[in-house]
């Protein structure tokens, strides 16, 4: 099925110029056009006291039922800690090959690091887990180029190293 | 295209199992899950996967039960215990079962990703090994027996017969036959080949050094014995021992050699524990180990519990032609050592090559071409640069005719044909000398 655009919906507050940075970002990276939205679902209900974290799984799910639609992939984006039951956190996750994707920059600031604050550094991370949540569910997996975007990240380091870009080779994926 | 690996994932909750499964898809894996450890098991009875990740607390059978049944069918499974509730006694028992590793959950992405990437690496060790055991069994077989002639064949098909049965074997045949190498065959084509082949030369030792070697002594046995040290029957354990040249061994030890190939144990020099050993026997001679039991000077009992087996490695005089490409395979192995281009080998020292007789087997061919390439032109190796280019086989030199021939060639050589230099010498005429020539069918070659 031929994908014409790309949703992105937010959760949570964020800085208008941080979501144009990553409509920008995005609608360069897939070549698609890309509309942003506001999600209008009660976060509270996915809060896990013990964890003090937010089920992705959960998320995901609400994003899939809720907010996708035909020819369209879709990004929900949050501002809390998302987890999953088997790991201690993750930055987003995406059904592979699938039409939602989700992604979180609770863990992207640096001040979560005792580091200086720098809007255009979480910007840029944030971008680059966005692409590649999406690209999940573009069906591309995880590349071993350093650079490629689709490089698996743990560390928000290892966002730093990779660009926003695609290799050549998921590139070519992308396109089939 | 390279084919994904695969995991398995065994846990009753479908969270768990479903965030994992994603997080492998993302990561370019073929996962397959189960939500208890009956389902895994008849799962993993149809296919096969590299890598299980397994729950611990399940209903029904939990984890380390699975772990310790795909263990029994799979022992090279890579399995991986994750738990919620982490004891040391239930980690260490993992351990014990064999699991690779013990996560508690829920643990950080990052550890996840080292742990998946020390499996794959340690499949890609087991694979890679294998892969390398593979590649030894068919050097030994492919590389070093050269020869396509009817004695050849049939004699590697005696190895294979051979290889698969546990029975002792004797090796018999010339000095530089290559003895050593169908013993080596042997063991290389036998269940036994992931096990050491133990080699031991008897007659290079005395008794004394023979019996230590052969069974090991204790700490003080004798004078010099500083360390206790494991003899060649215990180090042979589970594979094959080769006795070379056996029939050089003394009555005492042919004695202690058949009580411990009877009983498949001893007892070390100077100790006192008994010790049992799995091995096959392969033992070489070049005697008449039959003449030496008519004789006395080799026991009976032990001559017929070596010889269940007996195969007969042929001289190269009976399997000329061979010759050639023993030759080449010996120019091959010694330019590659010299780090040489490749020479050829001239027609005419091919053909004295096979007039000659090889008293010393293929040893002598192979010191015969290693000569030849240090002293030749390193282009090609002509009959000059063998040392046997002017010899005629002695049992061919009985007649007159068979010696002037042999002189006349051997002038000739001498002075590069130049008749009439080869005339003066011979102090005969040229017109003489051309007749010899045709009559004796000689050629400058």
């Amino acid at each position: 099925m031929e994908i014409k655009s790309i949703t992105l919906v937010s959760f949570g507050i964020f800085e208008k110029s941080l979501l144009k940075t990553i409509e920008t970002d995005v609608s360069m990276a897939f070549r698609l056009p890309v509309k942003l939205a506001e999600g209008r679902t009660e976060l509270g209900l996915f809060f896990n006291g013990e964890r003090r974290q937010y089920d992705a799984n959960q998320l995901l799910q609400i994003v899939n039922e809720h907010y996708t639609a035909e020819q369209e992939k879709t990004c929900g984006l949050f501002t809390v800690d998302l987890f999953i039951p088997i790991l201690t956190y993750i930055f987003g996750q995406a059904y592979l090959n699938g039409r939602a994707a989700i992604a979180s920059n609770y863990r992207l600031n640096n001040e979560r690091y005792a580091l200086p604050v720098s809007a255009e550094l979480l910007a840029q991370r944030f971008s680059k887990e966005v692409i590649h949540e999406l690209g999940h569910a573009f069906g591309l997996v995880h590349c071993h180029n350093a650079s490629c975007v689709m490089r698996s990240s743990t560390y928000v380091e290892d966002i730093d190293q990779k660009s926003s870009q695609f290799c050549k080779n998921c590139h070519s994926l992308l396109e089939k | 295209m390279i084919s994904k690996n695969s995991i398995l994932i065994v846990d009753d909750e479908v969270s768990v199992r479903d965030s994992l499964c994603n997080w492998f898809l993302e990561d370019g894996f073929e996962v397959a899950c189960a939500e208890d450890a009956s389902k895994a098991l008849n799962m993993l009875d149809t296919a096969n996967y590299d890598i299980i990740l397994a729950d611990i607390k399940m209903p029904g059978m939990d984890g380390l039960e699975m772990l310790r049944r795909i263990k029994k069918i799979k022992p090279e499974a890579i399995v991986i215990v994750i738990t919620a509730f982490a004891t040391v006694d239930t980690a260490v028992q993992a351990l014990k079962d064999g699991a690779f590793d013990y996560v508690t959950k829920p643990f950080d992405p990052d550890d996840l990703s080292h742990l998946i990437r020390n499996a794959l690496k340690q499949i890609n060790l087991t694979e890679e090994n294998e892969r390398l055991r593979t590649q030894m069994v068919d050097l030994v077989q492919v590389e070093d027996i050269i020869g396509q002639s009817e004695a050849i064949r049939s004699l590697l098909f005696e190895v294979e017969q051979v290889s698969q049965s546990n029975a002792s074997v004797i090796i018999t045949g010339e000095s530089g036959t290559g003895k050593e190498l169908i013993a080596r065959a042997i063991h290389a084509n036998s269940p036994r080949r992931f096990f050491p082949l133990v080699s031991v030369h008897c007659g290079a030792l005395t008794e004394s050094l023979l019996e230590s070697e052969l069974f090991g002594h204790e700490k003080g046995a004798f004078t010099g014995a500083v360390y206790n040290r494991k003899g060649r029957f215990e180090m042979a354990d589970n594979g094959t021992i080769f006795l070379d040249e056996i029939a050089t061994i003394s009555s005492k030890m042919q004695v202690e050699l058949l009580r411990v190939l009877e009983s498949k144990s001893f007892v070390r020099v100077g100790g006192n524990k008994t010790i049992t050993s799995d091995f096959r026997v392969i033992c070489a001679t070049n005697r008449d180990l039959k003449k030496m039991v008519q004789e006395g000077s080799f026991r009976e009992d032990l001559y017929y519990r070596l010889n269940v087996v007996n195969i007969n490695v042929p001289p190269l005089r009976e399997r000329k032609e061979d010759i050639p490409l023993l030759a080449d395979f010996f120019v091959q192995k010694y330019c590659t050592s010299m780090s040489r281009n490749l020479v050829k080998i001239d027609q005419s020292a091919i053909k004295r090559l096979m007039d000659y007789d090889f008293p010393g087997n293929v040893r002598e061919l192979e010191n015969i071409i290693e000569r030849a390439l240090v002293v030749g032109n390193g282009k090609e190796i002509k009959m000059k640069d063998l040392p046997l280019s002017r010899e005629v086989p002695a049992d061919k030199t009985e007649s007159l005719d068979d010696l002037e021939k042999q002189h006349i060639r051997k002038i000739l050589d001498k002075y590069s044909w130049n008749i009439s230099r080869a005339a003066k010498a011979l102090q005969v005429d040229r017109v003489t000398l051309y007749n010899k020539i045709k009559k004796f069918d000689l050629s400058q070659g």
